[in-house]
């Protein structure tokens, strides 16, 4: 097996939240709880669990976009809190994001060319032509047209801004793309595009995932590995189909009997 | 089986527009102490199919035609007090944002006990008893009475919600998506309550959901909506099992199953409209 895109050692992040009478008090919250993962080339690591599991904090200190109290994030061998704050937004460029909610973020004054279009500008990639070239490959490949470019946000429905975010996340040819809940917003029918879109271009473009969602459903048609994660910390992991077949924790059979679908309830 | 609500040829259009019908001649019937589940993606009409039936249609639109009869009684010819009285006392209703459905001021032992005093006349003691009896029904201490919504989980807030559409005990509950903005853990306990607390009432169940999961775990009866109308309707078992209309497939053919055993075809909607 080869060597890992991504590995994230020992994580730890506290968050201090005020409490006791008018806030004076401040109590610790282990958001991440000495968690450790790695992905490897071209899979998918989903991170499944429920609301305040640690899942998005997860996806934000692996991409540095928040300090992390201890533990190491190596990306392509090097330690990204090492690197200098140029070095780390060349990094980015190769570690992308895509976000659940397809409304919010895209900027709605921006047109769609220049929203898909920022990152090569920013990282200086090409001449204008170039760069237009680009973007214009990444639409068709995400199923929008090259006229899409001179429209604004607003002009398309939920799943169709899902693929401008996407289009957005990949024309930086990243390694490693962070997909936070990037279904949970959408219509069943349309769920099914994107996450046949994400695969096609995990196929095309030799592209890691690591995937967060709390739709266990979803996470057994897109994973490789699977973490399950519960108040901070990681409580079982590894292969997807030994995981679902046979969980080892109490915590992950839950999850999986929790799935609806399995249990008549009706008489 | 004697019908609890039937609903017959309802159309509603906005009434700036009435040639858009958003709601587009549906016919169905909820068998008393049964669950009947609408499903369909958004903007298909199983919101505004419940809210005609509730009475609580926005302004801005207009049921141009159908009927809808709830034990009898006729619901479209009813004035806004009959239907008030009835709200409340022979239907209830949940929403899906437990969070926003909660009045943030009032403890919920109050917010409770608002529609035992309304239509029942309950006061005092009585009134006290009764809520208590209600949150330990719906699983939630009776000593919270007290506790304002904002000091509850998600979960215990639906509970609450549910324990304030249940206080009357209604002969029908309207449910539209209730579990949708909750963890799965917590679903499947809210959804085994719903079912036990229907048991026991014979409580007939509209409930709306675009989960088929859900929909096989509850459902004696399934509507599916498209565009406004129903494309397909019946036993459970036969529309998953083994459905007719092309819509239907297609959707089922859109939802992951938990063994990763099938493959994933999103809906071609051109397709869709000549095999329909």
């Amino acid at each position: 097996m080869s060597e890992p895109l991504i590995v994230a050692s020992n994580l730890v992040k506290i968050y201090k939240q005020r409490s006791g009478r008018f806030g004076f008090g401040s109590t610790a919250i282990r958001a991440l709880d000495d968690v450790s993962v790695a992905v490897k080339p071209g899979s998918t690591l989903a991170v499944v669990g429920e609301s305040g599991s640690g899942k998005s904090t997860l996806a934000r200190c692996l991409l540095q976009l928040q300090p992390l109290d201890s533990g190491e994030v190596r990306f392509e061998g090097r330690d990204l809190a090492a690197l200098s704050g140029q070095e780390l937004r060349a990094a980015r460029r190769r570690l992308q994001m895509v976000f659940q909610d397809p409304f919010a973020s895209l900027n709605p004054r921006m047109k769609v060319g220049e929203i898909v279009g920022e990152g090569l500008l920013i990282h200086k990639l090409g001449n204008a032509a170039e760069r237009r070239e680009k973007v214009i490959r990444m639409l068709h490949n995400v199923g929008l047209e090259a006229s899409d470019m001179e429209k604004y946000p607003h002009e398309f429905s939920g799943g169709q801004r899902q693929r401008i975010g996407i289009a957005r996340a990949l024309v930086l040819e990243p390694r490693l793309v962070v997909c936070d809940e990037p279904v949970s917003a959408l219509d069943v029918s349309i769920q099914a595009q994107i996450l046949l879109l994400l695969k096609k271009l995990q196929r095309e473009m030799a592209l890691s995932y690591l995937f967060i969602s709390h739709d266990l459903r979803v996470v057994r048609h897109m994973a490789d590995e699977i973490a399950v994660m519960r108040h901070g910390r990681v409580v079982e992991q590894g292969g997807v189909e030994q995981i679902y077949r046979e969980p080892q924790q109490e915590y992950t059979r839950n999850l999986l009997n929790s799935i609806p679908g399995q249990h008549r309830l009706a008489h | 089986m004697s019908d609890l609500l039937r609903i017959e040829g309802l159309t509603i259009a906005p009434r700036t527009m009435p040639q858009r019908l958003l709601v587009n001649n549906v016919s169905f019937a909820l068998e008393v102490g049964k669950t009947t589940c609408i499903v369909g993606e958004s903007g298909s009409g199983k919101s505004l199919t419940a809210l005609a039936v509730m009475g609580l249609l926005p302004p801005a639109l207009q049921r141009q035609s159908g009927s809808i009869s709830f034990q009898g009684t006729e619901l479209t010819a009813c004035s806004p007090a009959q239907m008030r009285a009835l709200r409340g006392k022979r239907m209830g209703m949940i929403f899906q944002e437990p969070m926003t459905s909660l009045n943030p001021v009032l403890n919920i032992g109050y917010q409770i006990g608002e529609s035992l005093s309304a239509h029942l006349g309950l006061s005092g003691k009585a009134l006290k008893t009764r809520v208590a009896a209600l949150l330990e029904q719906v699983g939630i201490p009776a000593e919270r009475a007290s506790n304002y919504p904002d000091e509850l989980s998600g979960g215990q807030r639906q509970r609450v919600m549910i324990a304030m559409s249940i206080a009357c005990e209604p002969s029908m509950l309207i449910a539209d998506e209730p579990t949708t903005a909750l963890d799965v853990t917590v679903q499947a306990q809210i959804l085994a309550l719903l079912s036990e607390l229907k048991q026991r009432m014979n409580m007939g169940m509209l409930f709306i959901t675009h989960d088929f999961g859900v929909v096989a775990d509850i459902a004696d009866d399934v509507v599916v909506m498209f565009r406004g109308e129903v494309v397909e309707s019946g036993a459970v078992a036969d529309v998953l099992g083994n459905p007719s209309h092309p819509y239907t497939q297609a959707l089922l053919d859109c939802v992951p199953d938990a063994e990763g055993n099938k493959t994933l075809k999103p809906i071609d909607y051109a397709w869709l409209k000549e095999a329909a």
